[in-house]
């Protein structure tokens, strides 16, 4: 089974984990439309690569952020939220919009191994 | 049968396994056999004479051993209670019992053998083709054929044996102890890294055991004495032999099996040095008895002491079939000649033909005679790719050792990921990009020429040993072996004119049957798979998938390396479930007051982990025994143990705030020392939890939730709150605390009974108050709550404290009735007062209004979780209700939970709790109905088991004690 780092309790198996959802910004719902909101409900982005989700040590009840392949499964980073928070300041101060999560759009090879 | 009473081999150099000093009998089919400690039934019964073993699954041929070493199905036995037994793996025992499968009547004479015949009734396919046509016939077929398929009788009444699990650690785990896994194991560990060792047989040198090098026996087992003696002298290297690896998944995270135990394994780099699986030659009859691998033959003789036969034909490609002739006339044998599909030369050529072998050069096997044994094979001349002369010589024999080559076990890099590739240069597959930890050694990664095997497997071993420890590590020894080209033959498939070529034994499929898959339309690799059957028998396609690819891709006329694999998967080996399920651990979480009741006869039930009482009493009394608990709760008292609710202490200045968040009703202004109930949604509306907040401090909230819920509402409060971060504490104290509910018009009796210095008085301490102190001594945290109905106090305590507040709570409550009650009544004290239990009553989309529960929302605050799909919802109109309803007449058959309510021929509602109420003598209960239909009186009908629809009316809740009057006694 995978491994997976957390960053307050270290290399633990997956098994300790539970998967919290991609990380989305929640709409204001004061202001937010029925459309709005009906979509942070219940539409997903659902991307082929690389996306920012949360995760749960189960255990330690400890929440953070990991960032995953949705292709490869591989899990790229770890970090805490704040480390999360401090990254997307960085980014807006600094000018560069936060890299969209890049999605591979078309078929990818099989070869003849699936089934 | 035919019997050769001199299969033992007297010679010196044969018999490594077995001790002759200790005979032993068993029996097989009710006969008796001899055999010798370490003989294992195959090689046993091949040494009294006995080769037949089976019948073959579609066709009922007979069949005897084809590897001598597990991999192929013609070995299935019945042993005892035990089905599906390997022959040629299972030890023999004294006494054993073994039973052949698969024939109805004797072995020898099969009365299912017919079906030999009726090949054209079961073409390939023929599931999808025959016995179903006419419509309606397939039942007349379906029972004479589920008889006669299946391998094997299970016993029910077969006893439960011992299986376990255990867990292992490792820097470097090889997989295979031949000579590439001994060299790769050996380098590891001189390379410094923990190294485990795993075989599957019980000794270790793979083919070394019995194979020759450049046509010199002692060559081999010399150096597999060398390796094993420096393997075993290694500390850091651990063996284990006689298990099985199984699955190779992610991370390095490793499954084996050994005996009855299960082995989970976590090693940082893997080396996959598996071997290869022999490949058989396709011709007329290639399924006889006695016709078997060399390999095969040459284990029987070195590892059993067992001749396979006394006149012997090999037929080969390569040098390892003239290793085998020289083998069998070492052992005593005659060897009628050897059949060389080519031209091959070498040592072990030059020494047959020293011996005086015939040899025939570009010549195959084209059919065989005889029907228990093979008692002659016809030769021919190959004059083209799978094309021969006529038959040109009959050589009289009793068994046929065949050598064509071979194919990489490559299955569990499959697994890890690697992709398999056929490589044209010498006809056979590889894995390539295996990912990162797993690398492969010796005839898996097509090495074979054994000094380019011990070069390659050293590097990769030293290498593997750096990347476990974290030292630099060079880069993949490349495998590159110019003696792999002369091993597997490209085409060693000879159709004939009259059919029954078998490709694959265990499913009984001949080349036509590959042939006209294609031609049906499945020719993918992937559909011939599935729609022939080829490879999914026992043997997985060991010995038929090369073969099948081959004639796939003459049919098709695209190369083997475009045709493409099917996906291996794991397990490699069948896993019994026991080993999935022996010594599971699964725990069980037990109240500290759960002595008491076991000693009060309490029949349990699971809450999750939890074990918490139904009833007391006994199992066949239990609806009598639920209906005294109720009465007694009503009249006198009732005592609940309710510990494995959820409990959370919420602290800080912002804790109001934050409950004001996650709750739906207003909690900002609650004054300290009062309870108010608290429902939680989640964030698109739906009801996920119900409790009470006590309010015991203004920075201090014990908030309880319900037992299946709490986890998942402490989740979520911490969740939020690492993005909210408000100045507060939530802890979840619910294996802190015990508690326990006392409630019925006795219960402030007993409380004022106990020295305390909580004022238990109506005016001091009103309903829906909350107070803590000391109860006889015991810190404590009372609530004032109704759940039941009735004057009531949930009294929370340490856990430590636990057993004894329920001891003192009984002495106190024995003169006044007190008696203790179970999960089963509480529910049913809740139904009489319509109080819904989330997750029974609420489903996965009910929202706070359908469940009538509008009083509980705030309308004032600007924000909880939840509220913004609430009103979305209310504003487009909600379509359902829960209301209370009554029987129009209680003595007909009773609804259950979940039963349908129906008009019109259409579902337009459910019930989600029901009950014959002891206290109202009439059956109550909640459902959901459309609204418009939810006023009192409405009538509706239900449709019970047997499809009995019975009539029932909406009644207002609560049914009990309407005024609450009882509750705030």
């Amino acid at each position: 089974m995978k491994i997976l780092k957390c960053p307050l309790n270290g290399p633990r198996n997956i098994s300790e984990f539970v998967w919290g959802g991609d990380l989305k910004p929640m709409p204001d719902p004061a202001t937010a439309t029925d459309a709005q909101w009906t979509e942070y409900l219940f539409l997903e982005d659902n991307l082929a690569g690389e996306i920012t989700e949360w995760w749960l040590h189960a255990p330690t009840n400890y929440w953070f952020v990991a960032r995953r392949n949705t292709i490869t499964d591989e899990i790229i980073e770890t970090m805490t939220y704040d480390a999360y928070l401090a990254r997307q300041s960085n980014a807006t101060a600094s000018g560069d919009a936060e890299p969209a999560a890049k999605s591979v759009t078309g078929g990818s090879e099989t070869g003849a191994s699936s089934a | 049968m035919s019997a050769s009473p001199t299969s033992r081999i007297e010679n010196g150099g044969f018999g490594l396994l077995i001790d002759r000093t200790k005979p032993m009998s068993f029996t097989f089919d009710g006969r008796l056999f001899n055999g010798y400690h370490g003989d294992t039934i195959a090689s046993a019964l091949y040494g009294a004479g006995q080769v037949l073993l089976s019948r073959s699954f579609k066709y009922h041929r007979p069949r005897g051993a084809l590897t001598m070493n597990g991999l192929d199905a013609n070995t299935l036995v019945q042993v005892a209670d035990e089905p599906n037994v390997r022959a040629d793996l299972h030890a023999v025992t004294p006494g054993l019992a073994v039973t052949s499968i698969n024939r109805l009547g004797s072995l020898e004479r099969d009365a299912f053998s017919v079906m030999d015949y009726f090949g054209r009734f079961l073409p390939v396919g023929f599931y999808y083709k025959t016995f179903f046509r006419p419509a309606g016939v397939w039942k007349y077929f379906e029972r004479p054929i589920r008889i006669m398929a299946g391998l094997g009788t299970l016993d029910p009444r077969a006893a439960h044996k011992y299986y376990d699990k255990a867990y292992l650690f490792t820097g470097v785990l090889v997989v295979g102890g031949g000579q590439a896994g001994l060299q790769a194991a050996i380098a590891a560990a001189e390379g410094g890294a923990d190294t485990l060792l795993i075989e599957e047989n019980s000794e270790l040198g793979g083919s070394l055991l019995y194979g020759r090098i450049d046509g010199s026996r002692e060559t081999a087992e010399a150096l597999r004495r060398d390796l094993v003696a420096k393997a075993r002298s290694l500390k850091n290297l651990t063996i284990l032999t006689s298990t099985v690896v199984t699955g190779l998944f992610t991370d390095g995270w490793v499954a084996a099996v050994s005996g009855n135990r299960l082995l989970k394994i976590r090693t940082r780099q893997t080396i996959v040095a598996a071997g290869s699986f022999d490949q058989p030659i396709v011709f007329r009859n290639n399924d006889r008895p006695g016709i078997l691998f060399a390999t095969a033959a040459q284990r029987l003789m070195r590892l059993y002491g067992v001749r396979p036969g006394t006149r012997a034909v090999i037929a080969t490609s390569n040098t390892f079939g003239y290793d085998a002739a020289l083998d069998l006339l070492d052992a005593g044998g005659e060897v009628a000649a050897i059949v060389d599909l080519g031209a091959t030369s070498g040592p072990a050529v030059e020494a047959a033909r020293a011996r005086g072998i015939r040899i025939l050069n570009n010549a195959t096997l084209v059919d065989a005679k005889g029907y228990l044994r093979v008692e002659s094979v016809g030769v021919a001349a190959i004059t083209g790719t799978g094309k021969t002369s006529a038959v040109t010589d009959w050589l009289t024999c009793d068994c046929v050792l065949i050598s064509v080559g071979c194919s990489p076990a490559l299955n569990l890099a499959s697994h890890a990921g690697a992709k398999v590739v056929f490589d044209p240069a010498i006809q056979m597959h590889r894995a390539i990009n295996p990912p990162q930890g797993v690398s492969l050694a010796g005839s898996a990664a097509s090495l074979w020429t054994p000094d380019r095997v011990a070069s390659h497997a050293k590097a990769t071993g030293t290498r593997a040993a750096h990347l476990a420890t974290g030292s630099p590590a060079g880069d993949d020894p490349g495998s590159a072996d110019p003696g792999a080209a002369a091993i597997t033959h490209p085409y060693p498939i000879f159709k004939s004119g009259k059919g029954k070529e078998f490709i694959d034994f265990d499913e009984d499929l001949t080349i036509k049957d590959i042939v006209n898959s294609v031609k049906d339309g499945y020719g993918d690799i992937q559909l011939v798979k599935r729609y022939s059957t080829a490879g999914l028998g026992p043997s997985q396609g060991r010995h038929a998938n090369l073969n099948t690819i081959r004639v796939v891709s003459a049919v098709t006329g695209k190369p083997p390396e475009v045709i493409g694999t099917t996906t291996f998967r794991p397990p490699l080996v069948p896993e019994k479930f026991a080993h999935m399920a022996g010594r599971a651990f699964e725990p069980t979480r037990l109240t500290s007051m759960h002595r008491r009741h076991e000693e009060l006869g309490a029949q349990f039930m699971t809450a999750g982990l939890w074990l918490r009482p139904a009833f007391y009493g006994a199992k066949d009394n239990a609806a009598r025994a639920i209906e005294d608990e109720v009465r007694a709760v009503r009249n006198a008292a009732g005592l609940i143990d309710v510990s494995t609710l959820g409990g959370l202490d919420i602290r800080g200045p912002d804790a109001a705030a934050f409950i004001d968040r996650m709750y739906t009703w207003a909690y900002e202004k609650q004054p300290v020392g009062r309870a108010r109930y608290t429902l939680m949604t989640d964030i698109a509306g739906v009801v996920i939890d119900d409790g009470v907040a006590c309010r015991l401090a203004p920075n201090h909230y014990y908030v309880t939730a319900t037992t299946s819920a709490v986890d998942q509402v402490y989740r979520a409060m911490t969740w939020f709150n690492v993005q909210w971060k408000m100045d507060v504490d939530v802890a979840n104290v619910t294996a802190a605390y015990s508690a326990v509910n006392l409630a019925g018009p006795k219960a402030r009796d007993i409380v004022q009974s106990l020295a305390s210095d909580i004022d238990f008085s109506k005016e001091a301490f009103p309903y829906m108050g909350v107070r803590t102190g000391t109860l006889a001594g015991i810190p404590v945290r009372v609530l004032r709550v109704g759940f039941v109905g009735e004057a009531g106090y949930e009294i929370h305590c340490p856990a430590g404290f636990g057993e004894a507040l329920w001891d003192i709570l009984m002495a106190a409550g024995k003169p006044h009735g007190l008696k203790p009650f179970g999960v089963e009544a509480q529910r049913i004290l809740r139904l009489e007062k319509g109080h819904i239990i989330v997750g029974q009553d609420t489903d996965g989309l009910t929202n706070p209004i359908e469940a009538g529960m509008d009083w509980a929302l705030a309308k004032k605050k600007p924000f909880y979780v939840g509220k913004r799909s609430i009103e979305l919802q209310a504003a487009k109109g909600i379509t359902r209700k829960l209301v209370g309803f009554a029987l129009t007449d209680s003595s007909g058959p009773a609804p259950k939970d979940c039963h349908l309510i129906i008009r019109d021929g259409a579902i337009i509602g459910r019930i989600t709790s029901v009950v014959q109420s002891p206290t109202l003598g009439k059956v109550v209960g909640l459902a959901y109905l459309p609204a418009g239909m939810t006023d009192a009186g409405q009538r509706f009908e239900i449709r019970v088991d047997g499809g009995v629809m019975v009539p029932a009316e909406v009644v207002p809740t609560p049914f009990y004690d309407p005024d609450n009057a009882r509750q705030d006694l």
